[in-house]
């Protein structure tokens, strides 16, 4: 096969999840939006979430536009966060990003860690971390406003 | 056609190999490759003779004076400009493009008045006028275009008025290859009294352009994109525009005299150029210019249009590949716009990037035209000097290994 080094990047779990995108009707009454836009290459991402009386995720929305990489991700950590709060969320997002940039990481990222063949991608990283980082500033802006 | 066999033994890169393949290089669009004489000429002039230009009266300052003004004229007579001192140093198209929205649109555009564009400007054409139009209360005006990327000029005659104060217009769209009829529309455009300004980035390194035929009052274009280094671009402004047009930058070199409160200007072209120009990179964008005279500019447009003919023939062959832009390369520059299937471009340009085939994906800078294309993102080949039919064969042949290894791939999964 003259593509084998590319098995590590387009690998099943990721194909699997860029066809079938989890959570991606959008909510109509979230808690929380974010959106991220990577300007050099116009990938697009779109996130709602919705809360429950605790605080944790109830439900999630998530859209995205962009590349193999960028879906499947997205879709991977619509399904991540759910029940999660959003501090155990800003968790996550620190340990994918670790992951994502060879640091040592936590071993709660379940589905998420076979993304880490994409750090043989250098390039390709930041389709990986969009989601996350339109994530992060989602939930820090939502920060203010909740009761601590 | 161009001997492109030949050409090739001139630029060092195209022996490199990446990823253990051949490089392909189709990405010329953003920035071309540079043969030897271009860096020969950067070496010779810091080896040789380095020193600031204007200002000494030392045999090295006088040196790289005349090489400086030197390529001024090469360049000028390259686009068949009167005079060296229509020809201004920028960095680049898009600061040549900057000067004028910042110096005489700032002056003459007013509250109502229009500047007309099109859907496919690259941003740098697009953003600038925006700024004029938020502050100068001007409105941004789109020539229609049909699907197949070329303007609809049926009514042509609604959208030129007497408001119309500036037409700034791609002469090759960088994304589809559209060349628009620039000289047409620069006639209308005069007959309303509008000036017209044209990005020249795509048409300049590729085809013959004759700033008098087409009767421009502004070019811009990028040396990067014409074999030069990069760094170093071009505004061509006619000579009585210029001289009416108030400064861009100030400090040295482009004054008189001065006084604690203040100055005076400097002639022309020097009055558009503060400081200490790229001396350098001007000298090596005369041997740019050198070189593309020597194989003359008819031959390489014929050689981009044999290869854009043949490239969008073969692409017949890809039934999931929709090339967007015009059919008939006559009218298109050599440029390939393109989506395969539900690949995403990007995936699709890091398959083909380890098959050492360098191509463009993305919004190509033009994220408006995306829009209007229903498309989020694109690939891009796009071609010159050296490019080859074997290269463009290469290139199908890896997209159709693309395509296989995806539905190879998801039915796998
Ligand atoms: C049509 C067109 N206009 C403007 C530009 C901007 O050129 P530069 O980045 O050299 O300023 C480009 C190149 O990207 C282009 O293709």
């Amino acid at each position: 096969m003259r593509f084998e080094e590319l098995d590590d990047l387009y690998h099943a779990t990721i194909l699997e999840h860029r066809r079938h995108p989890r959570n991606s009707d959008r909510l109509e009454d979230p808690d929380i939006t974010a959106d991220g836009v990577n300007p050099f290459c116009g990938d697009e991402i779109h996130i709602q979430i919705a809360l429950d009386s605790e605080g944790r995720v109830s439900r999630v929305g998530l859209q995205g536009v962009g590349c193999a990489i960028n879906q499947a991700t997205g879709s991977m950590l619509s399904d991540a966060i759910q029940g999660k709060t959003l501090d155990e969320v800003a968790a996550l997002s620190r340990s994918f990003n670790d992951l994502m940039t060879g640091g040592p990481h936590s071993d709660g990222l379940g589905e998420l860690t076979t993304l880490e063949s994409v750090r043989q991608f250098p390039i390709r990283i930041k389709c990986a971390l969009l989601a996350w980082s339109a994530l992060d500033e989602g939930i820090e802006d939502y920060a203010p406003a909740r009761s601590r | 056609m161009l001997d492109s066999g030949k050409i090739r033994e001139d630029f060092p890169i195209l022996s490199k190999k990446v990823y253990g393949k051949p490089l392909v290089w189709l990405d010329n669009a953003a920035t071309s490759q540079k043969p030897r004489s271009v860096i020969q000429s950067l070496v010779d002039y810091y080896e040789g003779y380095n020193a600031n230009v204007h200002r000494g009266v030392h045999a090295l300052s006088i040196e790289s004076t005349d090489a400086f003004e030197l390529a001024r004229q090469k360049v000028a007579d390259f686009i068949h400009a009167d005079a060296a001192e229509s020809i201004v140093w920028t960095r680049n198209t898009t600061e040549a493009i900057n000067l004028v929205a910042n110096t005489w649109a700032r002056d003459n555009i007013g509250a109502g008045d229009e500047i007309l564009l099109t859907p496919m400007e690259h941003h740098s054409n697009l953003v600038p006028w925006q700024k004029v139009a938020q502050e100068n209360g001007a409105r941004l005006k789109f020539i229609p275009m049909h699907e197949d990327g070329t303007l609809d000029l049926e009514n042509i005659d609604a959208i030129f008025g007497p408001r119309t104060k500036l037409l700034a217009i791609v002469h090759v769209s960088n994304s589809m290859g559209t060349i628009n009829p620039v000289k047409e529309l620069a006639a209308r455009a005069h007959a309303v009294g509008a000036m017209v300004l044209v990005d020249g980035a795509q048409s300049v390194p590729h085809m013959p352009v004759d700033v008098n035929d087409l009767d421009c009052d502004f070019l811009a274009f990028s040396g990067h994109k014409m074999l030069g280094p990069t760094g170093i671009g071009v505004l061509y402004a006619k000579r009585d525009v210029l001289e009416e047009m108030d400064p861009f930058l100030r400090g040295g070199e482009m004054v008189l005299e001065v006084w604690y409160d203040r100055a005076t200007w400097n002639a022309l072209p020097m009055r558009f150029e503060a400081g200490t120009p790229n001396i350098a990179d001007a000298i090596g964008l005369g041997a740019a210019v050198d070189y593309l005279q020597a194989l003359g500019m008819e031959n390489v447009r014929q050689h981009e249009v044999e290869l854009t003919g043949y490239g969008l023939k073969r692409f017949e062959e890809l039934d999931e590949v929709v090339v967007y832009g015009p059919q008939n390369p006559d009218v298109r520059g050599g440029a390939i716009l393109f989506n395969a299937a539900d690949i995403h471009p990007h995936d699709l340009g890091t398959i083909m990037d380890r098959q050492g085939i360098a191509i463009r994906t993305g919004h190509h800078c033009t994220m408006p035209l995306m829009r209007t294309l229903g498309v989020a993102a694109t690939a891009r080949a796009s071609f010159y000097v050296y490019n080859t039919t074997q290269e463009v064969d290469t290139l199908v042949d890896g997209l159709k290994e693309a395509l296989e290894y995806f539905a190879h791939e998801v039915r796998g999964a």
